[in-house]
């Protein structure tokens, strides 16, 4: 019984994926770990309600390195972009999607460092050294992770824009071990939205998942 | 979003001297910060990221105080065993707020940081002095059920939206801040500013100044403590109403007691006042009343939020009674 917690994001948290080699960039035909991106967002003169001298500010580049789903990733990028935007736009893994943009609806939800996190609310230049999982990288080749063979037994969807994220969250949720109740479940759930109402056939699939 | 410069710190001396510039701002979880800069409501021209610096511990005192490290996610302050046992209004309120993930996201430091969630402050084509000093303030006379009765001013009637400040206040917490000249500590009821005739101005941190630590003082009878939070849906919202409440009772009789309130006011709300009418009387109902009469006897609503009154006023009852209930 120490008198002292480290809450650091240090080793201990991350998974031990850092060898798989997954092939979602040779699918889209980008070779090598390190993509050098032209910048998003640059706006055209006049474009902004700010006047002449925000207008004209140049675009600054960020360098940073990550895992995304087991692959050790250098991008290059407006250091505006977002953890989201880097994983839908630049690296062309749009399971994850975008809901409201500003962490109220849950559809982007990741796991970093084993922990569940709004991708839209974090900025990607701010994920050094982080080891990013998502919708894409929880699947062992074609054997689903336990969570997606549940929302699938239960039928926890119907549209299924939620569902990347439902079930990011939800696994991140079961690693937490907070929720023993539906009603832990539920509160605990309550960071994603599904407009479908499949919200009862969630709480059945992670319970089957927390029971296995 | 405008362009800026990313600086990723090493240490806090990095953190201080890059951020020491106008318009550079920390970004620690961002769930605020990014939220505030996608509506050019924030424009830093340069962000100093925090996350690498080592202010990631919950240090128990020997005194049974606790540090808390400004980095310290609210996910894991609020499940903290210490915390939950010495200090559970803290632990309860930090989940009341927000989501999971973005619990697992923001920062200790970050919370105490966060603006209000007035929709006129978000919406850039309404007046609003915190926004727009100078500017007017479209709360006023328009839609503001969601809106503050304490602490408002002509300027400004926008509420503190933190579930966790309000425990923090109650608590008596020390915010232990690091600049250029140094160290110092800001006493929590000292930190938030009221908006008066500068509601942009919302706290005593100075330019490049950062937050390392918070520390709550031993409060052995805050073991007895609870956060009520009263809102329109049962998860993921702000208050309507909370409180934050601890009480010493010995055979029948409030020995010590701490009170704030959140929903309700500009800044984290302590009520001296109805500590002071809890201190040495009975612990009754119509005690819990007389406090709560006190605790909002300031009140100053506006036309779609005079409900708040009220409802504070049974919140903290309902809240007192829990407490008493512990014991």
């Amino acid at each position: 019984m120490g008198d002292m917690t480290d809450y650091s994001p240090d080793e201990s948290n991350k998974s031990k994926l850092g060898t798989t080699r997954r092939g979602f960039l040779s699918q889209l035909g980008v070779a090598g770990a390190s993509l050098t991106l032209a910048p998003l967002l640059v706006r055209a003169a006049g474009d902004s309600q700010k006047g002449e001298d925000i207008a004209a500010a140049p675009a600054e580049i960020t360098s940073v390195s990550l895992t995304i789903n087991g692959k050790t990733q250098v991008l290059n990028l407006d250091s505006r972009v977002t953890l989201l935007d880097a994983l839908r736009e630049k690296l062309g893994l749009t399971g994850t999607k975008k809901g409201c943009d500003h962490g109220q609806c849950g559809a982007c939800t990741v796991l970093a460092d084993g922990r569940r996190i709004n991708s839209c609310l974090t900025l990607a230049g701010m994920c050094e050294g982080a080891e990013i999982v998502t919708i894409e990288g929880l699947a062992k080749g074609e054997q689903l992770h336990p969570m997606q063979e549940a929302f699938l037994k239960h039928d926890g969807f119907q549209c299924g824009y939620c569902t990347p994220g439902q079930i990011c969250s939800a696994v991140g949720l079961v690693k937490e071990g907070h929720a023993k109740t539906d009603a832990e479940i539920k509160e605990l759930m309550s960071g994603n939205i599904c407009r479908c109402g499949a919200y009862q056939n969630i709480v059945a699939a992670i319970k089957e998942v927390q029971n296995a | 979003m405008e362009p800026f410069k990313l600086i990723r710190a090493q240490d806090n001396l990095q953190a201080i001297h890059s951020a020491g510039i106008k318009q550079s701002k920390f970004i620690a979880g961002g769930t605020n910060m990014l939220d505030l800069m996608k509506l050019n409501i924030e424009t830093p021209r340069q962000v100093v990221d925090i996350n690498k610096l080592s202010l990631y511990k919950i240090e128990e005192m020997p005194d049974e105080g606790v540090r808390i490290g400004a980095l310290v996610k609210n996910s894991d302050l609020s499940y903290n065993p210490f915390i939950k046992t010495h200090f559970p209004m803290l632990s309860e309120a930090l989940l009341s707020g927000a989501s999971p993930q973005l619990r697992n996201m923001a920062s200790t430091g970050g919370n105490l940081m966060q603006r209000t969630r007035c929709p006129y402050f978000y919406n850039t084509d309404f007046a609003c002095n915190k926004r727009l000093p100078g500017s007017g303030c479209a709360a006023i006379n328009g839609y503001n059920r969601m809106n503050a009765v304490l602490g408002t001013s002509d300027q400004c009637i926008a509420t503190h939206p933190s579930d966790m400040c309000v425990a923090l206040a109650a608590l008596g917490a020390i915010i232990y801040v690091q600049g250029a000249k140094g160290i110092r500590t800001i006493p929590f009821a000292d930190f938030h500013l009221l908006p008066a005739q500068t509601p942009h101005l919302e706290h005593n941190l100075r330019q490049g100044e950062l937050i390392t630590h918070i520390e709550i003082p031993a409060l052995p009878f805050a073991a007895k403590s609870h956060y009520l939070k009263v809102r329109d849906r049962a998860s993921y919202e702000f208050a309507l109403t909370s409180a934050a409440v601890a009480l010493d009772v010995q055979n029948g009789i409030i020995r010590q007691a701490r009170i704030a309130l959140g929903g309700v006011g500009t800044k984290p709300w302590r009520s001296l006042d109805a500590e002071k009418a809890l201190i040495g009387a009975s612990a009754t109902e119509s005690t819990y009343k007389r406090a709560a009469d006190l605790a909002l006897a300031t009140a100053n609503p506006y036309k779609d939020n005079a409900f708040k009154v009220e409802l504070a006023k049974r919140t903290l009852v309902r809240a007192l009674k829990t407490v008493e209930g512990l014991s």
